[in-house]
Formats: C-alpha cells, sequence, structure tokens
C-alpha cells in the first residue's frame, strides 16, 4: 500500500508540473491525462470505485478527449508555443509559492497533529450509493442531483448555440 | 330640481370645457361654436331660473344649497365645495351668464374663420365655469380655487394669439401681478382661517365669533384682523385692477374684443368687489381696513378717469373707463356703514357692478364691431362711422348715456345711489366722486365723438359697414336691458341690513350729478364733435399733465424700473452668481474628482483574465493568512 | 508505515499550485483551461480524501466529488466551445487578444 502511495504522490508531483511547464500543448493535455490516471489511483485507494470509475470515464475518456479535439482544431500539433517572458514566469512562480507557502502553512499547522491512519469503512455498494443519490433524508443528494441535471441541460444547449457556425 | 338646477350650472360649462378642448379640433367652426352658444344659454335659463326663483320666493335663506366636504384633514381643517345662494351670489349668476352667452353669441361674428376658433369657445367655457364657481363659493378656500382658475382662464384667453408676442408679454403680465396680488389673498385666507377655524362664509361672517376668536391679537401696531382683511383686500386689488396692481388691465387688453368684454369688463375684474362685499360684515368691523379701500378706490377711480381722458387706443379708453367704474364700486363698499342709510353703499355697489356690467359689455362689444369694421383700434383711424354703422352708434350712445349717469338710463340709478352713500359718509369723498362721475361723462364722449362724429379719415375702397346679425344682436338687447334695468327696485332685493331698503332718489344728488354730467358732455361735444385744434390747445396748456397722463404717470415704466433696475440687478444677479458659482460650482467640482478618479482606475479593468486573477489571489492569499494567524 | 491524512493532501497542495502557475503564465487560452482542470482535481482529491479519513460514515465528500466532476465536464465543454468560436473570430487562441471588455 505504501509503494503505490508514493508511486501515485510522486506521479501526481511530476506530471502536474510537466502540464504547466511542456511547451508542446498537446503533451501538457497527454500530461494532464496521467495526472488524473493518478488521482483516479488515489480514488481507488480511498475505497472509492465508484469515484475513481466516474474520474476515469469523464475525465480521460471525456474532457481530455474535448482538449485533444480543441488543440487539433485550433494549433499545429508539434509546434512548441512561444518562449514565457521572464516576468511573466517569475510572477507566476511567486504567485503559486505564495500560495502554497499559505495554503501549506495552514495546512500543516491544523493537520499535523490529525495523526492516525484511515479508519474502517463499511463496503460501499451501488445501492447504498444510488439510495444516497436520490433520497431526500439528511445526508440525500436530491437536491443538487437535480439542479445539476438542470445545469448541464443548460450547458449543453449553451456550448450548441455557442459553437454553431452562423 | 332644488340642488340638480345649481350643480347643473357649474357643471355645464365645464362639461362644454372639456367637450370643445378634446373634441374641439374634430369639430368644424360652426359646430363648437353654437355648440358654445347652446350650452352657454342653457347654463343661462337654468341660472335664471335658480336667481329668479330666490329673488321672487321671499326666501331667507343663506345656508349653502348644498356642501360637499372635499377634503378632510382633521375636524378643524375641513375644505368643502358647496353651491352658496344669497342676494349677491344669485345677482352675479344672472350677470354672468348673461353677459357670457351674449358673449358667445357675439363671438360668432366676431371670431370667425380665426386659427383656434374651437380653443377660444373651450376657454370661454372655462372661464365660465370658474368664474360661476367662484360667486357661488361656500368656503373662502373654494372661492380662492376658482379665484385662481379665473386667472388661468384670463391668462389663456388674453395670450389667445399667442404668435403675437405683445400679447404674450400682455398675459404673463396679468399672470403675474395677479399672482403677486394672490400672495396678499392666501396669506389672509391662512391668517383668518388660522384664528377662526373655518373657511365658511358663514362662520365667517358672524362678528362676535370672530371678535372672540381673534382675542385682540395686535401685529405691528394693528389688529391682526385688519391685517387679514388687508391681505384678502390686497387679493382683490389685484383682481380688481386697483392702484397700484392695476398695471396688468390696459395691456389685458391684447386678448379678442369679446374676452376683453366678458372678462376685463363685466365679471372677472369685479371679483375683487364681490370678495368685499362677502366679506362685508367682517370688514365692517375694523375701521381700518374700510378706510384702505375707500382710499384706494378713490384714488384709482381719479387716476383712471384721468388717464382715460389722453389714451388713443379705444380699448384702453374702457379698459381705464372700467377701472375707474370698479373703484367707484370699490369706494362704495369703503363708505358703506350701517348707520348711513342702512348701509347704502353696499346696495348701491352691487347695483353699480349690475348695471356697469351690462353697458361696459355693451361698450366693449360696440368697440368689437368698431374694430372689426375698420381693422384697427386706434380712433384716430375712425371718425364720422356713424353713417356707415347705425345700430352700433346707436347702442353705442346709449352705452355712454348710461355711463356718464343721464336718466333714464341704468348707470344713473346706480352712480347717484354711490354718490348718495358718499356724501353720507363724508362730503370729501362726495365731491371727490362727483368729480369722477364729472371726468367719466367727458372721457366718455370724448371717445364717443371722436368715433362717430370728429372728421371722417380716408377709408378707401373698402368702407366700413355694419356687423353681420351675430354681432348686433347683443349689442340691441344689451342697450335695451341698459335702458331698463336701473327701474328695477334693486334695493328690495339686495341689501345688506335684514331688511328690504327703498331706493329713493336724493333730489340734491341727483340734480347735481346730472348737471356735473351734461356739463361735462357740453365740454366734450364743444371740444370733439368737429375736427379742430382746441384739444391740441387745451394739451398743451396742461403743463405736462396731459403727457404724463397719455403715459399713464409713468406706472409701468416705475414697475420696470422697481424689477428690471433694482430686482434684477441688486437681487437676482447676485443669487444667479452664487447659483452658478457656488452651488454649481460644488456638484462641478464632485463631478470632476469622479471623473478624475475613474480615469486613473480604468486601467485597472484591462480585459486580461490573468490581471484579474492576481488580483484575486492577492486577496484571497490577504484573507487566508489573516484567517489562519487569528484561528491559530 | 502509516499513511497519515497529510500525506495525501501535499501532493495535492502541489497540484493545486501547479495549476495556479499555468493558470497565470500560460498565453494559449487551452493550456489556461488545462490549469484550470488541474486545480478542480485537487480540491476534489481534498474532498475525497478528508470524507474518507475524518468522516468514514458519510459520503456528503464523494458526492461532492461526484457533482464537480460533473459540473467541470459542462464547464470545459461550453469553454471549448467559446473558445473555438474566438479561435474562428481572431484566427489564434492566445488570451491577450480576447480583451475586448477592457474599459
Amino acid at each position: 500500500m505504501e509503494i503505490l502511495y508514493f508511486i501515485v504522490a510522486l506521479a501526481i508531483v511530476i506530471f502536474s508540473v510537466l502540464t504547466v511547464t511542456t511547451r508542446k500543448i498537446l503533451r501538457s493535455a497527454t500530461f494532464l491525462l496521467f495526472t488524473l490516471f493518478a488521482a483516479a489511483i488515489i480514488y481507488f485507494m480511498m475505497d472509492y470505485e465508484f469515484l475513481g470509475g466516474v474520474q476515469i470515464a469523464v475525465y480521460a475518456g471525456g474532457i481530455v478527449v474535448l482538449f485533444v479535439f480543441a488543440i487539433l482544431l485550433t494549433s499545429q500539433p508539434g509546434k512548441n508555443s512561444e518562449k514565457l517572458e521572464n516576468h511573466r514566469r517569475y510572477w507566476g512562480l511567486i504567485a503559486a509559492v505564495a500560495t502554497a507557502g499559505v495554503t501549506g502553512w495552514a495546512l500543516v499547522s491544523r493537520c499535523l497533529d490529525l495523526c492516525g491512519g484511515k479508519p474502517e469503512m463499511s463496503q460501499l455498494d451501488m445501492h447504498t450509493l444510488g439510495a444516497h443519490m436520490l433520497s431526500t433524508d439528511h445526508g440525500g443528494m436530491l437536491l443538487p442531483f437535480e439542479a445539476i441535471s438542470v445545469l448541464l441541460l443548460a450547458c449543453i444547449i449553451g456550448a450548441v448555440v455557442v459553437a454553431r457556425k452562423r | 330640481m332644488e340642488q340638480l338646477f345649481p350643480i347643473l350650472i357649474l357643471c355645464l360649462p365645464l362639461l362644454g370645457f372639456l367637450v370643445l378642448g378634446l373634441l374641439g379640433p374634430k369639430m368644424s367652426h360652426k359646430l363648437a361654436g353654437w355648440t358654445g352658444v347652446i350650452n352657454m344659454g342653457i347654463t343661462m335659463v337654468l341660472a335664471y331660473t335658480v336667481a329668479l326663483t330666490f329673488f321672487l320666493g321671499e326666501s331667507t335663506i343663506t345656508e349653502p344649497i348644498f356642501n360637499y366636504k372635499w377634503l378632510e384633514f382633521y375636524d378643524k381643517l375641513v375644505i368643502s365645495i358647496g353651491f352658496l345662494l344669497d342676494p349677491i351670489s344669485a345677482l352675479l349668476l344672472i350677470v354672468i351668464t348673461t353677459i357670457s352667452f351674449f358673449v358667445h353669441l357675439y363671438s360668432i361674428g366676431y371670431m370667425h374663420g380665426e386659427k383656434g376658433f374651437q380653443r377660444y369657445y373651450a376657454f370661454l367655457q372655462l372661464f365660465t365655469f370658474s368664474m360661476l364657481g367662484l360667486v357661488v363659493a361656500t368656503n373662502i378656500f373654494q372661492m380662492y380655487i376658482f379665484w385662481e382658475l379665473v386667472g388661468a382662464s384670463s391668462y389663456l384667453l388674453i395670450g389667445f394669439y399667442y404668435t403675437r408676442p405683445s400679447a404674450v408679454s400682455a398675459s404673463k403680465k396679468a399672470f403675474i401681478v395677479t399672482r403677486f396680488a394672490d400672495l396678499g389673498f392666501l396669506l389672509g385666507i391662512l391668517i383668518l382661517s388660522y384664528f377662526t377655524g373655518t373657511f365658511n362664509f358663514t362662520d365667517l361672517n358672524n362678528g362676535n365669533l370672530v371678535a372672540t376668536q381673534f382675542g385682540g391679537a395686535t401685529f405691528m401696531g394693528c389688529s391682526l384682523l385688519t391685517w387679514a382683511l388687508v391681505l384678502v383686500f390686497m387679493g382683490g386689488m389685484g383682481k380688481s385692477a386697483m392702484l397700484p396692481l392695476h398695471i396688468w388691465l390696459p395691456d389685458a387688453m391684447e386678448g379678442p374684443t369679446p374676452v376683453s368684454a366678458l372678462i376685463h369688463a363685466a365679471t372677472m375684474v369685479v371679483a375683487g368687489v364681490y370678495l368685499v362685499a362677502r366679506l362685508f360684515p367682517l370688514y365692517l368691523m375694523e375701521e381700518a381696513a374700510l378706510m384702505i379701500i375707500t382710499v384706494v378706490g378713490a384714488i384709482t377711480a381719479l387716476y383712471a378717469a384721468i388717464v382715460a381722458c389722453t389714451q388713443v387706443d379705444i380699448k384702453r379708453v374702457l379698459a381705464f373707463s372700467t377701472i375707474s367704474q370698479i373703484a367707484f364700486m370699490m369706494v362704495s363698499l369703503g363708505v358703506a356703514r350701517p348707520e348711513h342709510h342702512e348701509a347704502l353703499g353696499y346696495m348701491a355697489s352691487m347695483f353699480h357692478l349690475f348695471t356697469h356690467a351690462l353697458f361696459k359689455a355693451l361698450l366693449f362689444l360696440g368697440a368689437g364691431a368698431l374694430i372689426h369694421a375698420v381693422h384697427s383700434n386706434d380712433y384716430t383711424a375712425m371718425g364720422g362711422l356713424r353713417k356707415y354703422m347705425p345700430i352700433t352708434h346707436i347702442t353705442f350712445l346709449i352705452g355712454c348715456l348710461a355711463i356718464a349717469g343721464i336718466p333714464p338710463f341704468s348707470g344713473f340709478f346706480s352712480k347717484d345711489e354711490i354718490l348718495a352713500a358718499c356724501y353720507a359718509n363724508s362730503p370729501f369723498w362726495g365731491v371727490w366722486m362727483s368729480v369722477v362721475a364729472g371726468l367719466t361723462a367727458f372721457y366718455m364722449f370724448r371717445l364717443y365723438y371722436r368715433i362717430f362724429w370728429w372728421n371722417e379719415p380716408d377709408y378707401g375702397h373698402h368702407k366700413p359697414h355694419e356687423s353681420g346679425w351675430v354681432m348686433t344682436l347683443p349689442l340691441i338687447l344689451l342697450a335695451a336691458a341698459s335702458c331698463v334695468v336701473g327701474f328695477i327696485p334693486f334695493g328690495e332685493y339686495v341689501h345688506f341690513m335684514p331688511e328690504p331698503y327703498h331706493i329713493h332718489i336724493d333730489p340734491v344728488v341727483a340734480v347735481s350729478s346730472v348737471l356735473i354730467a351734461v356739463i361735462a358732455i357740453a365740454l366734450a361735444t364743444v371740444m370733439y364733435r368737429k375736427e379742430n385744434s382746441l384739444p391740441d390747445k387745451f394739451a398743451k396748456a396742461s403743463c405736462g399733465l396731459w403727457k404724463a397722463a397719455y403715459n399713464r404717470f409713468y406706472w409701468d415704466e416705475l414697475y420696470m424700473f422697481i424689477t428690471h433696475k433694482i430686482i434684477f440687478n441688486g437681487v437676482c444677479r447676485p443669487i444667479a452668481w452664487f447659483d452658478r458659482h457656488i452651488i454649481d460650482g460644488t456638484m462641478d467640482g464632485l463631478a470632476w474628482v469622479a471623473q478624475r478618479l475613474s480615469i486613473t482606475i480604468r486601467p485597472l479593468q484591462s480585459g486580461s483574465v490573468q490581471a484579474y486573477v492576481y488580483v484575486y489571489l492577492i486577496g484571497a492569499l490577504l484573507l487566508g493568512t489573516i484567517t489562519a494567524v487569528c484561528i491559530l | 508505515m502509516e499513511i497519515k491524512l497529510l500525506c495525501y493532501l501535499i501532493p495535492s497542495l502541489v497540484m493545486f499550485c501547479c495549476g495556479v502557475y499555468g493558470f497565470l503564465t500560460r498565453k494559449n487560452m487551452i493550456a489556461m483551461l488545462i490549469s484550470l482542470e488541474l486545480m478542480l482535481n485537487a480540491v476534489d482529491i481534498n474532498f475525497a480524501v478528508i470524507n474518507r479519513y475524518l468522516f468514514p460514515g458519510s459520503l456528503e465528500g464523494m458526492f461532492f466529488t461526484l457533482f464537480a466532476i460533473a459540473i467541470a465536464a459542462a464547464e470545459t465543454a461550453l469553454a471549448i466551445a467559446i473558445i473555438i468560436n474566438l479561435y474562428r473570430v481572431t484566427k489564434n487562441v492566445n488570451v491577450k487578444d480576447v480583451n475586448k471588455l477592457k474599459g
């Protein structure tokens, strides 16, 4: 388990950094795909198999493919993007490090004492999941579910309207 | 029936105004005109029915026929709209509807083919409505409302030829001057109602009530009641063109001549007299107020009579004559005392109001016919017209005889009563008013001879001719009325004291006044019957008096000086400067600061998403740091 | 060795900061969108992990992640539609050219 964790953590860090530093946009998308896979593995490690499945199906299968299409539509693959100006890179780095500093400081100071491993959890089968999602009891998710279904509909229509050829 | 007719009397002209005002442009001239005439005819018949029922029915009610509580603020401040029928309002109902009907009829001919014919009739109806509302008012506040309405309709009618700059400025002048006077009226109303807690005439005219309510309150040496009454009289001065607020009336002659006959001779301008008469029991309580009325009236009468002797424009002569005659009524009210002949002056004033309305409307309508015939207001363009316009000539002569006070025409009787009242009060006023009466006869016959005799100017191919029947019929009827109304036993119907007053001619006063009038007429005959140089010589010999009178004693110039030189330069200009530089400057400064600020911070909205994210990130990190520091 | 909660949160923090860096520095709008996805995923991981470690009895964090994935999918689809549309106008996907909303 620890070995798997180290591999995943390392993959997340390395591929994230690569995603934002590579100058070829198609490679960037590919590294994103790897990062997403790593995230999916974390979900599996958390015993959320369904979530991991959704992550792979939607992100890896849907969104990344969408990205690839868009990239192929708008730029020549293989061509390097122009080099970043130095001040731009430094400002970005400062911002990222500052974020990491503030958040990390808060995280370490708050969560360091939260030791203890992963607690036990009962097996999460699809039936429980579905019942939860469509229940109106405490912890039930029917309302967000419906709201998101409307949102998705709006997005579909919006995307069609925006992308339609005039 | 009892209540229907009075309501109809008020509603019909209002309805006529609405119909003609809203649908007028869709109607033909003929339809609109006759609608107005017939509407007014019906109103006149109703008014006669109501008034005659009242006079002949031996009824002594002075309670309002109906009184609708219109605005009820709290138990002490209630404003009603009602219909008060008493001798003077019944009299005014007759006068207004009669003159208005004749003017409506006459205007069909006079205004024939004018642009805005329907508008003219709509305004006439509006005016009649407001004037009727004024005279039947049950309380002083209703009177004030209609008072302003007649002012507004007078403004509209004076400015009827709104493309003519002189008419526009005349209408503005009339409106502003009377509005200025109405300020006094309003203050008077407020003082009166503040102390008495009522607007009703019935309560106001109850002397004991008012005396106890005021309780001897004084302000600047005079009792508050005097102040209130003088302020109310100031409103009357404005409407009735008393000195020094008379300046609007001569200019108001810019309006169509029938309008002058209706508004500026017969009805609206006597509203001031009516107001004083309405509150007469109250005025009787304050000797000082009556004294002011007498003095103002007497000076105005003399002033207007002198000016009338020198004017060239026939309508202006008649306008000054009107001012003078209204001043007669005012003086008559001012000298009336219950101990002298049972307040004869009150009756005389109302009697003169009645007769004057008829013969002055006659004179104005006659003047309108003349102007219509020769297309000029100046008598220098007239002369020898007796051959061309016989009906106008005879009727105008009757009007002149009536106003000059020659028996048996109506003016003789009423003026005789006024002079008798003056003599009864004090010989000084009696002699004064007799002199004015003589001047009246002189200037009227000067006008008459200059128009109908003198020397015939070159009329060219377009000879003047008599107008159509719609114009001559009112003249004939009014002339006939001027001949006979003097014999009405007026004192039986309109009297101040509870018991009727029996008119009796005082031989000394009557003979002397007729004698003075005859002498004045004879003088006018000598001077103006045939063209001669006597008037010029007379003008030269009067060492400037003639010129001063011709320029109306420079009242307009004085007003111009005060308003333009003193008020505009001394008061308005600094205020305008303050407004422009201090108040506007502050606002401009604020706007300038806001503008500079917005220009300065505008580059922040660069349109670049990443710049926004930087800003957001800085804020988020700051908040995060603060939260973390506070919690830890 | 026991894997603590913090051990999962640190990589996700690194992922998030990479997203911030990428979003701020890249000029290509699609690359910016990719960075956005990174940030979103970091948050998703946090939701799931914290739910699993601190509140094993309930499922809210898991569901939030689920919904966030759905919303992210919708958002990406819409954003890409807009980008392609802009591309038709400006013939490139540089964010510098999309500043018509400036004051």
